[in-house]
């Protein structure tokens, strides 16, 4: 197995330590901890008032072009990682084609900004 | 090989990850230990615990014994799997990061090649337990702290992302023992004398990964998603017992796993100048973590510090801070990072 593969290997094995060792101690806290069911005990909190209507209720999501946006700039970092590490490579070349590319995205943001999506309603 | 004894690949995967384990739990103890009980309760005029063992060192382990012997309550309304199941990725995702975290010339526990680039893909999974226990709870204030919390990771989530670029230009790999033996090796102005560790060519990027860092772990000025004079305690209202304490645990582990990361770019890791020891010297192994743990510990007080003294930012000044200032200057950061390495 190649070396790449097993470090990954070793992020595998770990994750499956990390939830067995998680459940460990939720079960462990099963032996120690007391039952006693009380119908109000599982009553939603509210302030200590009976909880009104339902728990999910419908609110005004005021971020969802913050969230449009976020894609759009994760992308870009996508990109922009693997470049960074062969700057040294591509000289110049390289730099202009990365400045073009964050002016042209940075022209978005200002467009976004211009057009107040940036703006808590 | 490990101190003199041959072992097999998966018994080594397994050292690793107790190591990890202490890693983890060590400077997430010490932290709450030093800065919330102790150095809080200084900057307020009072003692903080002083029962439990010597100045209360044993505090921590007198409250782990309190949440165990607590009730487990699930509300009757809540989705009992995805409620049991937040917990896991808040706490898990934390000690994941760690993985690619080195501690040492060999003290590492697994030499990822795209170290950065997974660190920040596996904490981010975090805000997705956030929002599940928000949601899952089924309760006013979790899903409002839980859709705070959303909104606010993934704005203070590019700043984050786009800081640590520059940090990457300049080393020119995404591995985080190469970037220690950079920072170590390199030079600044021909003057080798303490390397180049990054805060200082960086200090831009430096500034605003530890002013999203403070954001993501939802410290105060940045707490919007617990405000608790108006949600109660936002996404973990309704959890009590141990599965509050896995997510106290996630929260503190995180800061002390943001800091080692920090730490790690910024500051040069566990390694010291390369002109003052030889850092290939077995000795690092074991002089590599006690260096780190001083340099998290730095970090750490200063996350804690910014938390016990600034009041709590309103949700638009939040998104109004991440969007228009701080990831237009980490571009521009990109941007000055990019000229100057291929200028010089």
């Amino acid at each position: 197995m190649s070396q790449f593969l097993r470090d990954y290997l070793t992020v595998a094995i770990f994750s499956g330590i990390t939830v067995g060792l998680l459940s460990g101690v939720l079960a462990l806290g099963k032996l120690v901890r007391p039952v006693r069911p009380q119908g109000a005990k599982y009553l939603s909190y509210e302030s200590g008032v009976d909880p009104v209507g339902d728990g999910w209720a419908q609110s005004p999501i005021r971020y969802y072009v913050f969230a449009l946006l976020f894609v759009l700039f994760d992308v870009e970092a996508v990109f922009i990682f693997p470049w960074a590490i062969q700057l040294e490579v591509y000289g110049w070349f390289g730099a202009i084609e990365m400045i073009v590319f964050i002016v042209l995205l940075s022209l978005g943001l200002l467009y976004a900004w211009r057009k107040k999506v940036l703006q808590w309603i | 090989m490990i101190l003199g004894v041959d072992l097999s690949y998966w018994q080594v995967s397994v050292l690793r990850s107790l190591g990890i384990l202490v890693a983890v739990l060590l400077p997430a103890g010490t932290f709450v230990y030093v800065f919330l009980f102790k150095m809080v309760s200084f900057m307020q005029s009072r003692l903080g615990p002083m029962e439990a063992g010597p100045f209360g060192s044993m505090q921590l382990l007198a409250e782990v014994g309190k949440f165990l012997q607590k009730e487990d309550i699930v509300p009757e309304r809540a989705d009992r799997r995805l409620f049991k199941l937040a917990p896991y990725f808040v706490v898990g995702t934390v000690l994941l990061v760690y993985l690619a975290v080195p501690f040492g010339p060999d003290m590492y526990f697994a030499n990822l090649k795209g170290g950065v680039f997974y660190i920040l893909a596996v904490s981010s999974i975090s805000s997705l337990g956030v929002l599940m226990a928000g949601w899952s709870s089924a309760n006013k204030y979790a899903l409002i702290g839980g859709l705070r919390a959303a909104g606010q990771l993934i704005a203070y989530e590019l700043p984050l992302v786009l800081a640590v670029v520059g940090v990457i230009i300049q080393a020119g790999t995404m591995n985080l023992s190469e970037i220690v033996s950079a920072q170590a090796g390199g030079s600044i102005f021909g003057f080798d004398g303490i390397g180049n560790p990054y805060l200082l060519t960086q200090f831009i990027a430096f500034g605003i990964f530890m002013i999203a860092v403070q954001a993501e772990l939802g410290q105060t000025p940045f707490d919007m998603p617990i405000a608790e004079s108006e949600l109660v305690t936002g996404y973990i209202t309704e959890y009590s017992g141990l599965r509050f304490l896995l997510f106290f645990i996630g929260e503190f582990a995180s800061a002390g796993a943001f800091a080692a990361v920090a730490a790690t770019l910024f500051l040069g890791g566990w390694a010291v100048p390369a002109a003052w020891a030889d850092l290939n010297s077995n000795w690092f192994n074991l002089f590599g973590p006690l260096i780190m743990l001083v340099k998290m510990m730095i970090l750490g007080g200063l996350i804690f510090f910014v938390r016990f003294t600034f009041p709590r930012f309103r949700e638009d000044q939040l998104q109004k801070l991440a969007w228009t200032v701080l990831i237009p200057i980490s571009l521009v950061n990109i941007l000055a990072t990019t000229i100057l390495k291929v200028a010089f």
